[in-house]
């Protein structure tokens, strides 16, 4: 799988805010290979969030072409997208974005009750989700009743139980103290290493992004730096040190 | 998503909002009832005048003798023995029209068996009147033109007569007294049930006209009926009957083409008719009246829908960022709405059905509750709930993925 995964050239977008106009993305190109773990820096305008929901296909640039795994993003239809973003994107959010009256393995099943997947196979594979991130016992609890780092740990487990291509991370650890961070990043880092996932993570705390393989950053716009992770942060455990 | 999994997701969306789904569901409910009640009264009323009318026979005229004029007064309709025998054979042989006539008179009278007596309305007729009112001799026989030739002393009993003068026994074959004269009980007549004005008509003994001109009402009156009964050949022929018989009249009484009827005609079925139409006209009235709590009842639920799609943007965000398409959206609000309305017009059907029974013990009135009323309230219901619900499940579906999901 050395092949691209992501395949962006010069993508604009351009918002109508009242009556200015906004370029939030002013011509960026990103390729990124399948497998990659790439942390997104920049701060808070700098059009990081506006290319995660292109990448996410929850939007489309207004100029450019977005190739995920070979497909022109920019011809698909609003469902045609809705239906990539099911079989290849996973989403992982800051504020988590579980439905609070769902059980936690009922919200892993979301993404499948839409394609159509039956119950029993839905449930198997929810309960898989969860067990590869070591919830296997909290599969029937509310979100409520879960810590904000098991709370992520369920949105990880939706974000994978249809195997996807892609997995888009929006400051999956804005939310939660460092150690939690430090457990959330190293089931990131797994899945990259044993899953060969492609891993997208948006961060404004270059610890987090040490755990990338390499980091792009934004400004204005525009794509200001891209280099590998020098001092990667590896994993913790041996079981889990990377190969 | 499959419908299965989609009303299932609903199911668990109303229940989360047990109260507000309870009071939304209300508004069908009172308006279900109401549409119910209303059709199953107004129904009522109309099955019962359709009883009516078919217990005083069908196309019927009734030609009323009377107005004369003697001495500078004149007397009403009824007032004057005006109409013959011989006016109403006439009336039976000589026109295309008609079909058969009956010459009657009424009058009334204690009738005794035993030890038990009755006052009772007595009825002179011909043996055509029973054919012609479609009124069955359930025992025995009719009388005969024989016996109205010879005018015997036969007569036939309605229903009410007989169970108060005979009971159990079967009155055909025995002698009654009627104003002291002996007759012989040669039918008893099937249930008619009430009048259009309220009169029991079983309340009646039937006896030949020209019995009760000879032996019951003196001499004075001999040669003169009551009322002449008359049966057009067809629906769409009363009309024409109606000209005929008063033409045919006005030259049998030699009336000039000024002067004033000695009679007159009156149509019984357009009257009926006309009774018909009007408590048409107020069940339509009614039922429309309760449609627009219906109606209500649909605003509600577009109401609550609309309010639950804003409170859910956030869920709606993150459903479209799994990979809900616009229908899988759409169908989920849009079940959602239709199983308030079903449920509602479920819960209405059932209260309205119970209003209407309680209604008819209550009020003593008819009501029915016919099953095309309850499957176009069913029906109803669920048009209700997709046409309110379509609106706020459009919101829904139509919403930006990534507004939705920033959505506080």
């Amino acid at each position: 799988m050395g092949v691209a995964a992501i395949e962006a050239t010069g993508l604009v977008k351009t918002y109508r805010l009242g009556d200015v106009l906004v370029e939030a993305l002013k011509g960026v190109d990103l390729s990124i290979r399948a497998g990659e773990f790439l942390a997104v820096m920049g701060p808070s305008g700098s059009g990081k969030s506006t290319l995660m929901n292109i990448l996410g296909c929850l939007d489309r640039p207004t100029s450019g072409t977005y190739r995920l795994d070979g497909n022109e993003v920019g011809d698909l239809s609003r469902d045609g997208r809705a239906i990539l973003r099911r079989s290849r994107i996973g989403f992982v959010f800051q504020g988590f974005n579980l439905l609070s009256r769902l059980s936690a393995s009922e919200n892993v099943e979301l993404p499948m009750i839409y394609d159509g997947t039956p119950a029993s196979a839905r449930r198997e594979r929810a309960e898989g989700a969860l067990s590869s991130v070591g919830l296997a016992d909290r599969a029937h609890h509310l979100p409520s009743q879960l810590s904000g780092g098991q709370q992520q740990r369920v949105a990880i487990a939706r974000a994978i139980v249809n195997t996807p291509a892609l997995i888009l991370a929006d400051e999956p650890t804005g939310n939660l103290d460092s150690v939690t961070s430090e457990e959330i990043m190293g089931i990131f880092q797994r899945l990259n290493d044993e899953r060969g996932i492609t891993l997208v993570l948006v961060t404004h705390e270059p610890d987090i992004a040490r755990f990338a393989k390499r980091v792009i950053r934004f400004l204005d716009g525009r794509m200001v730096e891209d280099r590998p992770v020098a001092d990667r942060h590896l994993p913790s455990t041996p079981r889990e040190t990377a190969g | 998503m499959n419908l299965y999994s989609a009303g299932k997701v609903a199911f668990r969306s109303l229940r989360a909002n047990k109260m507000r789904s309870i009071l939304t569901m209300l508004g069908m409910i009172i308006g279900v009832a109401a549409v119910i009640i209303m059709v199953a009264i107004g129904e009522g009323a109309n099955q019962r005048i359709s009883a009516q009318i078919a217990s005083v026979g069908s196309n019927l005229l009734l030609v009323l003798p009377g107005s004369t004029t003697s001495g500078g007064l004149r007397s009403g309709f009824g007032g004057a023995p005006t109409l013959t025998m011989a006016d109403a054979r006439a009336i039976g042989k000589e026109l295309s029209s008609v079909r058969a006539a009956s010459p009657t008179m009424r009058s009334s009278g204690p009738v005794v068996y035993g030890n038990q007596n009755w006052s009772t309305i007595l009825q002179g007729a011909a043996p055509e009147f029973l054919e012609m009112r479609e009124w069955n001799v359930v025992s025995g026989r009719n009388f005969t033109a024989q016996e109205t030739e010879a005018a015997s002393k036969v007569c036939l009993l309605g229903q009410t007569v007989s169970d108060y003068l005979f009971g159990t026994e079967d009155p055909v074959g025995k002698i009654v007294r009627i104003k002291r004269s002996p007759f012989t009980v040669v039918g008893v007549l099937d249930r008619k049930g009430q009048s259009p004005q309220g009169q029991d008509q079983d309340d009646v003994v039937v006896l030949p006209i020209t019995t009760m001109q000879k032996k019951l009402s003196g001499s004075a009156r001999a040669g003169s009926v009551g009322v002449i009964m008359v049966q057009a050949v067809d629906s769409d022929r009363v009309k024409e009957a109606e000209g005929q018989v008063v033409e045919l009249l006005r030259q049998r009484h030699r009336i000039g083409a000024g002067g004033t009827d000695d009679f007159s005609v009156r149509n019984l079925s357009e009257m009926l008719a006309l009774a018909e139409s009007s408590t048409r006209i107020m069940s339509l009235l009614l039922g429309g009246i309760a449609s627009v709590s219906l109606l209500v009842g649909g605003i509600g639920i577009m109401n609550i829908m609309l309010v639950s799609v804003t409170e859910r943007t956030r869920e709606i965000g993150i459903r479209m960022a799994v990979g809900a398409r616009e229908r899988d959206i759409l169908s989920q609000f849009l079940i959602e709405a239709v199983i308030l309305a079903l449920t509602g017009g479920a819960v209405g059907i059932l209260l309205g059905a119970g209003g209407a029974v309680l209604t008819s013990q209550l009020a003593g009135w008819t009501t029915v509750i016919s099953p095309a009323a309850v499957v176009l309230a069913f029906g109803f219901s669920a048009a209700v709930g997709v046409f309110f619900g379509f609106y706020p499940a459009r919101k829904a579906s139509r919403m930006d993925p990534i507004e939705a999901l920033r959505y506080e």
